[in-house]
């Protein structure tokens, strides 16, 4: 038993991976948490991008939903969502960019469209949303997602958001400007692409984890690189500072909310 | 008249078969209005929205939609869409014809629409099976570089619906806050209906705030809580805990049709719908 959650873990891992005055693109969730948790601690002047057009956010809670209104009201200006694709995406002005999925491949390729084919889905996932653009224009993205043979797979279902294709530099002969995928923050530690075959490997293990639980809970073979970092545990600091973000967060979305008559 | 009833402004802009797009990203969703369309019982609407949302989820549910354009079709942060999944993985109440994009891809498509071009042109769905999936994809060189670009169609709807905040007399519309794609998406439709909170005499000068000019809208609604349960900005919250609620309601095929019967069917208008949810509490 450690005196903090995977979750936890995961969230300041993924904080950790950002400094101060980079420029990134969030998404709702372990992403979202994890990027404030960086600006409240070793990031203060980092610049959170929402894709509904939120520039500079710097929300007291957590939100809700990717409109959020505590999103608009702490901005640094809003714009309309063409813009944040096309003028700031697109041309190259996100650093990093964070995505989720259902699915990953050992190339860091994303599934979150469907599972089964796609004209008779056994499941029907949400579907791509930002995703596709900011794996191909981030200047590098990070994906967090909870690891199981289910979620780790050998082979997507469909692919939403390519990764580094098949590895050995298919993803360079593309017009995707971005790095691609270059760590994966899971709930046993990270992954990150071997250079020569871009494959993703067991590159760092969170304090009470082990190679073993990492094998077995990933669907293909998983390489392990030659040196494997320990990820310390989460400061003091980061515990309360997360912990107090959470618990700011829950306050506010208990409140009942004021219904229109 | 520019200023109606939001009954009559349906009635008289949304046919069967029409191509619709009910926008607000995530913000200032029309949820009035898309109840209003399933009162008057529309059937086989092409629905346009990039996050289709609860108001998606009720229109395909109760049978108006045969085709969907969307980017995100979610639950936003609760999870599914159980009506759009049904509609997609087992035909219920009728097939959905999917014609399925990325963000950057619907907000091209809307800019297009909006300049009355053919297509819109991104450095997007790259190496992604969705190219596959939806012909409508394309690419194209171009002329100066040699570099292909993918292209989509543009999206013109019959009739977008959009909710705001205020209106004045003229029809002049303005909105602030989150705005997603809701102007371009405005300016792409052939005709153009807007519920608002408040009905002003005039709007002040609004400089670099989005303003709707009265020439392009058709019809306004005055529409209190007319985005309930997603928000207004400045008027009121995203009410979570209908969001919440929702993936219980939405679950099974029976538990929706009921809610729906009684809660929208069951209700003359908006203010009738907000009233029936205040005894269910």
């Amino acid at each position: 038993m450690t005196a903090w959650t995977r979750d936890e873990m995961m969230t300041v891992a993924a904080a950790r991976l950002l400094w101060d005055r980079c420029v990134c693109f969030v998404g709702i969730g372990l992403p979202s948490a994890a990027c404030n948790l960086a600006r409240l601690t070793h990031a203060p002047d980092i610049v959170l991008i929402y894709e509904s057009g939120t520039i500079g956010t710097r929300p007291d809670v957590l939100p809700l939903s990717i409109g959020d209104g505590e999103l608009a009201d702490t901005a640094a200006c809003v714009v309309p969502l063409p813009e944040i694709f096309s003028h700031y995406l697109q041309a190259g002005r996100v650093d990093v960019g964070f995505l989720g999925a259902a699915q990953i491949d050992r190339y860091g390729n994303l599934n979150s469209t469907v599972i089964g084919a796609y004209d008779a889905p056994a499941t029907r996932l949400p579907g791509a949303g930002g995703a596709p653009e900011i794996a191909a224009h981030a200047g590098q993205t990070f994906v967090m997602l909870k690891a199981t043979p289910r979620s780790f797979v050998a082979r997507l279902d469909f692919c939403t958001s390519a990764g580094f294709l098949d590895g050995h530099g298919a993803r360079g002969r593309t017009a995707a400007r971005g790095g691609g995928p270059c760590a994966v923050i899971t709930d046993f530690g990270m992954l990150a692409p071997e250079p020569r075959s871009q494959e993703l490997q067991l590159s760092a293990l969170f304090a009470d984890a082990t190679v073993a639980e990492a094998r077995a809970a990933v669907g293909w073979p998983l390489q392990v690189a030659a040196a494997v970092e320990a990820i310390p545990p989460p400061s003091p600091l980061e515990l309360e500072t997360l912990r107090a973000l959470h618990a700011r967060t829950r306050e506010a979305h208990s409140r009942p909310v004021h219904v229109p008559a | 008249m520019k200023l109606q009833s939001l009954a009559n402004a349906i009635e008289q802009h949304v046919a069967d078969g029409a191509c619709v797009a009910l926008e607000g990203f995530t913000h200032l969703i029309p949820f009035a209005a898309g109840h209003e369309i399933i009162r008057q019982g529309r059937r086989h609407l092409h629905l346009v929205r990039m996050t289709p949302d609860l108001v998606y989820d009720q229109l395909i549910g109760m049978g108006c939609a045969s085709r969907l354009t969307f980017s995100w079709g979610g639950n936003p942060g609760v999870g599914s869409l159980h009506r759009l999944r049904d509609a997609v993985e087992h035909r219920w109440p009728m097939p959905l014809e999917l014609d399925e994009h990325t963000h950057a891809g619907m907000a091209a498509a809307y800019s297009a629409g909006a300049a009355r071009l053919p297509f819109g042109m991104l450095r997007g769905y790259i190496g992604t099976d969705l190219v596959a999936a939806n012909p409508r994809i394309r690419n194209v060189e171009c002329p100066y570089t040699g570099e292909r670009l993918t292209t989509v169609p543009a999206i013109n709807p019959d009739v977008t619906i959009l909710h705001a905040q205020r209106a004045d007399r003229q029809g002049n519309v303005a909105i602030h806050g989150i705005v997603g794609a809701h102007r371009e998406a405005a300016l792409a439709a052939r005709a153009l209906i807007v519920t608002v909170e408040e009905v002003v005499e005039r709007l002040p000068p609004a400089m670099n705030g989005i303003v709707l000019p009265h020439w392009v809208v058709s019809a306004v609604a005055h529409c209190p809580g007319g985005a309930y349960p997603a928000y207004a900005q400045g008027y009121y919250a995203r009410d979570n805990s209908f969001y919440l609620r929702w993936d219980a309601i939405a679950r099974e095929r029976a538990g929706f049709r009921a809610w729906m019967e009684r809660h929208v069917l069951g209700s003359r208008d908006h203010a009738g719908f907000m009233a029936s949810l205040r005894e269910a509490a």
